[in-house]
């Protein structure tokens, strides 16, 4: 299991957690004024790489609220934990 | 090859068993090949195989990082059925179980395929009524499938909780008595040998690092054993699907997710039905060895590790045990994890890509091993003719743009 610090309430089981998948996807401004490939890539194409991941979890049975976790996806390791900077663009 | 039979058996046995040959040969590879396969696992060596077979392309290698069937081949439950709701998956499915039917003996190697039935359990008025739905939808294809009720479970299944006085209580099920259970390994042996007998060179120990290209045509590879070249090359490599199409620049709606499963230590038989279940997610059969054999949903996180969080062993065990409490007391000898590359409509995606000469198969998520013989023969045929059969058409990757997809979540008799 991991352990996963919410950067809210500190460290704890990931149980408390759900993952909401990769970090930094925006919804495109103007879905109209994209073309299909363009589109279907916002919708489900996905980095998932075999290293450093950056990604979304909520602290669903804690604070709930949505953070940003940097992990490799081989060894589970957990490198970092942050906010969501508000306002601000989060694309990657 | 030298044919499997009850005479060769016996003249093995008066020679005390020293004069069997190798099931394949190991050779090293060639500087080119007219088709390479990256990834030597069950869909792997049957594509080869129908290349060879059915398509007379017998300059053909597959490259294996580690060993044959050694990833998702040899690491999940072995259910075969092909009882899916919607008409391009489930006729894709039969299409495989047709030939799961008479493999052993196409393949002289016995793969142990027994035709034991699988039950998908409804615990709720909703499962009841998808499941008389997917019934319906499954005999229009044409594929064998009757609803039962809970009694008629009991008796087929005497160590089954039938009590109405639990959480989900079970209802009745859906039945698919030409499902069953195969033997993972003897599947990837089987193909391995026959694949070899055509002149396909099955080379382990070799992992693809890089996609040759030039001007948008697939040149070769590079392994760790040099470069290969191929005119045409073909990926099947099950959890690092992503990993590959990096390599040729390629996005793949895919997500890689740990999926255990777990078996027990051996007893005498109790259960001779593939049982699944929904609502309490998991299921169970019991290995001829007499292993009964778990496995249910998988990690929520990605993860190429190969091994998942205990929680969902957990929930698993959870499941198994409302079903059947009574295994409430036997020991799990091992478990384990294996890569399942998710596709957001749950099916899986064989077709060509933007590159020339390249071809995908990937995309099974939690449910592969069913289909190892039709994949292999579709991806083989795609390859082969440079366009997807009728039966894997609908499965191309470009349904994504499309929006044609083809959505089994939930629908495909199990949640994933």
């Amino acid at each position: 299991m991991l352990l996963i610090s919410c950067p809210y309430c500190g460290a704890r089981a990931e149980t408390e957690f759900s993952y909401g998948g990769e970090a930094g996807i925006e919804r495109p401004k103007d879905p109209h004024a994209l073309s299909d490939a363009e589109w279907a890539d916002y919708l489900f194409m996905r980095k998932n790489p075999r290293g450093l991941h950056t990604e979304l979890w909520i602290h669903a049975q804690g604070c709930r609220r949505w953070f940003k976790v940097e992990r490799d996806t081989v060894s589970y390791k957990i490198t970092s934990s942050r906010e969501l900077s508000l306002g601000a663009s989060e694309k990657e | 090859m030298k044919k499997y039979s009850v005479v060769s058996l016996l003249r093995n046995a008066l020679s005390y068993n020293r004069n069997w040959t190798e099931a394949w040969r190991s050779p090293a590879p060639q500087r080119e090949y007219d088709v390479v396969i990256v990834g030597g696992g069950g869909h792997g060596l049957a594509t080869a195989y129908y290349l060879a077979k059915e398509h007379g392309i017998r300059n053909v290698a597959v490259l294996e990082k580690g060993w044959i069937g050694g990833g998702n081949t040899g690491r999940n439950t072995t259910i075969v059925r092909s009882n899916y709701l919607w008409t391009e998956a489930s006729l894709l499915y039969e299409k495989s179980l047709k030939l799961w039917e008479g493999l052993s003996q196409d393949l002289n190697y016995n793969v142990m395929f027994s035709q034991r039935g699988v039950y998908n359990l409804g615990h709720n008025l909703q499962d009841m009524r998808d499941i008389e739905r997917r019934v319906a939808a499954n005999r229009l294809n044409g594929i064998d499938a009757e609803v039962v009720t809970a009694e008629q479970i009991k008796n087929a299944v005497p160590l089954i909780n039938t009590s109405s006085n639990v959480r989900y209580p079970i209802l009745g099920a859906s039945l698919q008595r030409r499902g069953g259970v195969a033997r993972h390994d003897a599947v990837a042996w089987g193909f391995a040998r026959a694949a070899d007998a055509l002149g396909v060179d099955i080379i382990q120990q070799c992992e693809v690092t890089g996609i040759n290209r030039d001007r948008g045509r697939v040149t070769g590879v590079e392994t760790t054993r040099g470069t290969i070249n191929a005119k045409k090359v073909g990926v099947v490599v099950a959890g690092n699907a992503s990993v590959l199409g990096d390599m040729a620049g390629l996005r793949l709606p895919i997500e890689s997710h740990p999926l255990q499963a777990l078996v027990s230590e051996p007893m005498k038989p109790v259960l001779d039905a593939v049982i699944m279940s929904n609502a309490v997610h998991g299921y169970i059969s019991q290995s001829d060895k007499g292993e009964l054999v778990i496995g249910a949903g998988i990690d929520a996180y990605i993860g190429y590790g190969q091994r998942g969080s205990f929680q969902t062993i957990e929930h698993t065990m959870e499941a198994i045990i409302a079903l059947f409490p009574m295994f409430s007391r036997v020991r799990m000898l091992r478990q384990w994890g294996g890569i399942v590359d998710i596709c957001p409509d749950a099916c899986p995606i064989i077709s060509k890509t933007s590159v020339d000469g390249l071809y995908f198969n990937c995309g099974w998520g939690t449910g592969g091993f069913k289909a190892t013989p039709g994949s292999g023969w579709t991806f083989a045929h795609t390859i082969a003719q440079n366009q997807p059969h009728e039966l894997n058409a609908p499965f191309d990757l470009r349904r994504f743009e499309t929006g044609a997809l083809i959505d089994e979540h939930g629908a495909a008799a199990v949640a994933h």
